[in-house]
């Protein structure tokens, strides 16, 4: 119950319709005690940006599989930074390729996981982002 | 559902007992005998085809070697697939980019990401007709991975053999057209669920007539599979969204035995070798007795499930990627002993990337040593009458019937669909699957097993998609809407509209006029969001 008290939005920008690992983090993220908020398919990174600002989180998962990680973490944070939320904490899964993983942390990304990561992993490297 | 208490169980698969379960949770005995299973007399090609739709198995015709492939321009996945049939490929499958497939053109905000990135882009008869240009229609089969806008892509299809003077009735192929399992996993749904059901029922109600050898619809499991269902599920969720299909038909006034012929179904190939086989068996098994016994087909076509499979997905692996020729290749024996009418062979590369022309390649030759040097494909469902086979196949269809009971009572597929249900179901069982892997109890070789100490990840060819792909794309369609004439597609449209408020009309002609006057893929769509709004998605986990 690391993450008792936090609140999490679990977003998927863009079209890309594989839903199952963001579901299962959000499983693994409401086990662990966290208040998970999941937008379903295919919204605008604008939408992620305002839903997360309206509901106050914590913390943003972006959920991408399309290829089209950089653009898209890119244009949600510039949109979060419009709403006077540039420090929010961003964190991303899905199909990322190693170079762009090191991109997306440098572009203040605090975390990027893919398929084949325990969830525990994933765990502590959210709770400790968020401590 | 019984298969919750097995699947706790699987989270220690060898118990202390040394009991051991399939992925599906079925009991695996140590030796199989003939006390566990039915007294099976049947051969291939007879009723209910527990070995096989045909009597002469894969000496008639060898299956479809069938890769998925498209990006970028229609230019580039032309080059493609012109590749492919160089290197004795049998079919071609094409791969959409994501704009298409949710039905928004190449300048639309939502898209612009995205053109051209997963797959290829099609927005108008334009786009169509460079993709198949020096490909004879009326000789090679294509088969389209399309759902949300399929109707409209089947009908870009017709226009374009209309006006490479191929007739109709000459084109062979599938199109997904498979809405039911898109709200459940893959998710390219766009209108809410009763209007798409209309929009398949006149695709399929149209080819009846006017493509009779072309699939219009092919129902598949394997988008569920991969998001995480078993094997039994898998057979359970595609078999009802089959039967929800049959009875929109039928209340149409269709004939059972007009359209039952043309369906065709599409599945996963996991790793696990005889679940995959046994799969096969019981669902044509399943099948063939609904179809005949339950809903009194008279026609032997209508009886015979006929499928086609893809091997790799989730069961491949980023790390040690080259472990992936193997598992490609287990699974692709697993479809051939099978069954299966068409196989595609995922790259080694698959888990992280479009595949480079080398990986595409190795996966297809790996289909090319399973037919022409294994030898298992000359002797018909070589695998009846091993007493595991037999048991794991009966135990199977018990399975898979107990989970059709089990959704046909609690309202039917399209209840369940739009209640979320069985895609909370989903979710569960892709959390225990990364509960297992994690813990270790399903071994996965070079994730949780095996591994090296500094594993570097891939060492191949890197797939590097073309930059101006996306500029090309869209400066062919702003040139097209320039060039067009505009007034015809206007009216085009608004005939679409007018025709789509009509329950009793078959929208297909209108969508084949609207392709031929080069309306877009995203004018077609908005034209029937207008009038049906969009599907809300149920996204409680």
């Amino acid at each position: 119950m690391a993450l008792r008290g936090k609140k999490i939005l679990l977003g998927k920008v863009g079209l890309d319709g594989h839903d199952a690992g963001a579901k299962v983090v959000a499983l693994a993220l409401r086990d662990a005690g966290a208040e998970v908020i999941y937008t379903g398919l295919r919204k605008s990174p604008e939408f992620v940006a305002r839903t997360a600002v309206d509901e106050d989180v914590d913390a943003v998962g972006l959920s991408l599989l399309s290829g089209a990680h950089l653009e898209l973490v890119a244009e949600t944070m510039a949109q979060l930074a419009q709403l006077g939320r540039a420090d929010m904490k961003i964190f991303v899964g899905g199909t990322i390729p190693k170079p762009d993983r090191q991109a997306l942390l440098d572009m203040g990304v605090r975390g990027v996981f893919t398929a084949e990561m325990k969830i525990a992993d994933v765990l502590d490297c959210i709770e400790r982002e968020l401590a | 559902m019984k298969a919750d208490a097995d699947i706790a169980g699987a989270e220690d698969q060898q118990s202390a007992a040394g009991r051991l379960i399939t992925p599906s949770g079925i009991e695996i005995p140590l030796v199989a005998t003939p006390a566990m299973h039915a007294d099976h007399r049947e051969q291939p090609g007879e009723y209910p085809y527990t070995r096989g739709i045909f009597a002469d198995g894969y000496r008639g015709r060898l299956w479809t070697m069938r890769q998925y492939s498209g990006f970028g321009t229609a230019e580039e996945s032309n080059r493609r697939y012109r590749f492919l049939l160089e290197q004795g490929q049998t079919g071609l499958s094409v791969a959409f980019d994501l704009p298409t497939q949710c039905g928004y053109d190449p300048v639309d905000p939502m898209a612009a990401q995205e053109v051209g990135k997963v797959g290829v882009s099609v927005s108008s008869l334009r786009d169509m007709e460079i993709l198949f240009e020096g490909i004879d229609l009326s000789r090679i089969s294509v088969s389209f991975t399309i759902n949300g806008t399929a109707a409209i892509i089947y009908a870009m299809y017709l226009a374009a053999a209309d006006k490479a003077g191929v007739p109709r009735r000459k084109l062979t192929g599938t199109i997904q057209n498979d809405i039911l399992k898109e709200y459940v996993a893959r998710g390219t749904w766009i209108f809410p669920v009763r209007p798409s059901m209309r929009l398949v029922a006149d695709s399929i109600l149209f080819a009846n007539e006017q493509t009779p050898r072309f699939n219009p619809i092919s129902i598949a499991g394997a988008h569920m599979r991969d998001a995480g269902c078993t094997a039994v599920e898998e057979a359970a969720y595609t078999l009802s969204n089959a039967l929800a299909y049959v009875d929109e038909l039928r209340a149409r006034g269709a004939e059972l035995d007009s359209f039952a012929p043309r369906l065709s179904f599409f599945f996963y190939v996991h790793t696990d070798f005889f679940e995959e086989v046994c799969k096969f068996r019981a669902a044509r098994r399943i099948w063939a007795r609904l179809m005949k016994e339950r809903y009194g087909a008279k026609d032997a076509k209508s009886w015979m499930f006929r499928f086609g499979v893809v091997c790799g997905g989730a069961s491949l692996t980023a790390a040690q990627p080259y472990n992936n020729v193997v598992r490609v290749a287990i699974e692709a024996m697993a479809a051939v002993m099978g069954g299966a009418q068409s196989i595609f062979t995922a790259a080694l590369d698959e888990a992280y990337q479009i595949p480079t022309e080398q990986t595409a390649e190795i996966a297809l030759r790996t289909q090319q040593v399973i037919a022409y040097e294994s030898g298992i494909a000359h002797s018909v469902d070589p695998l009846g009458g091993s007493h595991y086979v037999e048991y794991l196949t009966d135990r199977m269809e018990e399975e898979i019937t107990r989970v059709m009971a089990d959704i046909e009572r609690s309202g039917g597929m399209i209840n369940a669909i739009e209640r979320g249900i069985i895609q909370r179901r989903i979710a569960q069982r892709a959390r225990e699957r990364k509960i297992q892997t994690d813990n270790g109890a399903r071994i996965v070789v070079g994730v949780n097993r095996f591994r090296r100490e500094h594993e570097e990840e891939w060492t191949g060819e890197v797939f590097r998609p073309n930059p101006d792909a996306a500029r090309s794309v869209v400066e062919r369609y702003r040139a097209l809407r320039a060039q067009r004439d505009n007034r015809a597609v206007e009216r085009c449209l608004s005939e679409l509209g007018a025709a789509a408020a009509n329950e009793r009309h078959n929208l297909m002609p209108l969508l084949i006029k609207c392709c031929h006057s080069y309306a877009t893929v995203g004018e077609m769509v908005a034209a029937l969001k207008r009038l049906w709004g969009e599907f809300e998605e149920p996204t409680g986990l």
